[in-house]
């Protein structure tokens, strides 16, 4: 077990190295704009070009400059442990900047977790011991129609309904906890949450019920009736947690995806969240912002996808791991 | 179903529509803005209303259809092809193609995708010229290959899962024996096999890939400026808060926009259910 998770340890690095060089060839070597040139603001001279690329170690080969990001990920900068380097555009440590950012987009994560693991997996499984009965097609009528249904579509039309209409929610922008208290930070978080969550959610419904009906017909099953093992009892202990692995296997993928709906949420909710940062970053060129959000976020889905694969074989004794 | 004939024909049809209309895609209308430049809403002549800058919502949102659909459709299909491709080869061949083409896939999945797509998506628009050496222009090109490049994984894993599984079966067996070659067993005996789930996975894949391209438009950086998109409608409608006000704007290009993902995903769930019943 032990040797499965180091190994798997080192893949997310190799993964990481991976995806990091990917990021840089496409900010860096595809870019028409040198990013030296954009940082040396309007009407830059040739002097202050090179400056600046002196400054930043833009001058140097770009596989070096890689290096040395590479280099300080592992073993810190001047501005603190993990480098990140220092914004083009804010003049900050990216550092500096990451931990607020990181809070939000957690909190949004996190929270829509909760509401969409509490929202798909109970329609789905009673969906599935209900199987053909009007509120089956309800639900499932309902869990297409918000897998159909875009996030920016869904937020516009929940800021419009409940913020502007209705005015039981609040509107757009984060209100730190800390700052503004329990209700209203509540108050603003409880529909990008639901916004993010929905269409999660009815992909779980989609998938429990599906994966509950098939496991239902299996022989342990009726072996369990026979015992005279009540019916709620025998779905809850011996249906449900059999049929729950391959969502959890989902659950792990789903957060390289969910990434991108909170890019989109944060946007539309107005959340200075890491998605929206990173959106920002690329449209101002911002390299070592935009680097710093796609290591850290494609570090949190590869080392979500490790807990993911460990947690599996807890869950589901059948696996075994060879090797 | 009905709904996407609905959909094809008017996209078809929308410069047809646009012309017994009187109104282009992109033509300002003065007289659809009120003396403080807010867009009027829907009147006998415009019937989806205007947007801020007095362009007819109606004609915008057929016009809209056409992008969508032409998007999806190319990028889904140049997915598809790569992912079976790469997939029955990863599939057949085993050893070290399949290990290399399958960690590699990994990683692709499991890549923040948006970001990198806006990341491709704005690198290339910078300039006129594109990028990659110009292999890459700005424009619905671009948008169709991002698309392409970062949904055939996801083909190329289902059509590997389902070449190893087939090529243990005894036909394929048969075929070796009669001397067959892997190229012939590759196109005679093992793709037949393959269409009904690279069909299926292809329609389920479309609407994704529809919200794909609204997305990257919702976001400023899809389908150029000039092109009309229901992705780039609804930020429109978001900037400044206007859909507070000019509802219009928000509810048309979204409804045909869930509509369109709704009809797809449900012609994908009734063509799984028809042609692979044993994933039921």
């Amino acid at each position: 077990m032990a040797y499965y998770v180091i190994r798997r340890l080192i893949w997310l690095i190799v993964v990481l190295l991976f995806i990091t060089a990917i990021t840089y060839t496409i900010f860096f070597l595809m870019s028409p704009v040198n990013p030296a040139i954009l940082f040396a603001g309007k009407q830059p001279t040739l002097a202050t070009i090179n400056e600046v690329k002196q400054e930043f170690g833009l001058n140097k080969p770009v596989g070096v400059q890689y290096l040395i990001f590479v280099r300080h990920v592992f073993f810190g900068d001047r501005y603190g442990w993990p480098g990140l380097g220092f914004s083009f555009v804010t003049r900050t440590a990216v550092l500096s900047e990451l931990g607020p950012r990181l809070v939000i987009t957690t909190t949004l994560v996190i929270g829509s977790a909760i509401v969409w693991l509490a929202l798909g997996i109970p329609i789905g499984v009673i969906s599935a011991v209900k199987q053909r009965t009007r509120l089956d097609r309800l639900t499932m009528g309902l869990a297409i129609f918000f897998v159909s249904a875009p996030v920016f579509w869904l937020g516009l039309t929940f800021l419009w309904l409940f913020w502007f209409k209705l005015g039981i929610a609040g509107g757009s922008g984060y209100f730190p906890l800390t700052q503004y208290g329990f209700f209203t930070w509540l108050n603003h978080m409880i529909m990008p949450w639901v916004v993010l969550a929905l269409q999660e959610a009815a992909w779980y419904a989609r998938m429990t019920r599906g994966n509950l009906i098939e496991t239902m017909k299996e022989d342990y099953i009726r072996t369990a009736r026979a015992k005279g093992v009540r019916e709620i009892r025998v779905i809850l202990r011996h249906g449900v947690r059999a049929s729950l692995t391959p969502v959890v296997t989902m659950f792990g993928m789903d957060l390289a995806l969910l990434f991108g709906g909170t890019i989109i949420t944060e946007t539309v909710f107005n959340l200075q969240g890491l998605g929206q940062w990173a959106v920002e970053s690329v449209f101002s060129g911002d390299l070592p912002v935009i680097l710093a959000v796609t290591l850290v976020v494609s570090f949190a889905i590869t080392l979500a996808n490790v807990i993911v694969d460990v947690t599996y074989v807890y869950l589901d004794p059948r696996v075994r791991i060879i090797g | 179903m009905a709904f996407i004939i609905v959909l094809v024909a008017l996209a078809i049809l929308a410069p047809l529509i646009a012309r017994l209309v009187g109104h282009s895609p992109n033509e300002l209308f003065g007289s659809m803005l009120t003396p403080l430049g807010l867009p009027k809403g829907p009147n006998a002549h415009f019937w989806f209303g205007a947007d801020q800058a007095g362009r007819d919502v109606f004609v915008r949102t057929l016009y809209g259809a056409r992008t969508s659909l032409t998007v999806s459709v190319v990028g889904t299909g140049a997915a598809t092809v790569l992912g079976t491709i790469t997939g029955s080869v990863a599939g057949y061949r085993g050893g070290w193609i399949d290990t290399v083409i399958s960690r590699f896939t990994d990683v692709l999945l499991s890549l923040p995708l948006l970001l990198f797509a806006i990341g491709l998506a704005s690198v290339c628009s910078v300039s006129k010229s594109g990028c990659l050496g110009g292999v890459l222009q700005p424009g619905l090109s671009l948008v169709m290959a991002i698309i392409a490049l970062f949904t055939w994984p996801y083909m190329a894993r289902i059509v590997r899962g389902q070449v190893i599984a087939l090529k243990q079966r005894d036909f394929v067996e048969a075929a070796r024996a009669l001397g067959a070659r892997d190229r012939r067993i590759m196109f005679i005996d093992l793709l037949p096999n393959l269409v009904a789930p690279i069909i299926v996975y292809a329609t389920l894949t479309l609407p994704t890939n529809i919200l794909f391209e609204a997305s990257l438009s919702y976001l400023g950086v899809g389908v150029p400026q000039s092109t009309p998109s229901w992705g780039r409608m609804l930020s429109d409608a978001t900037s400044g808060s206007l859909f507070t006000y000019a509802w219009w704007m928000m509810l048309y290009p979204g409804l045909f926009l869930l509509l369109t993902t709704l009809a797809f995903n449900l012609l994908g769930d009734g063509l799984r259910d028809a042609l692979l019943p044993e994933t039921r």
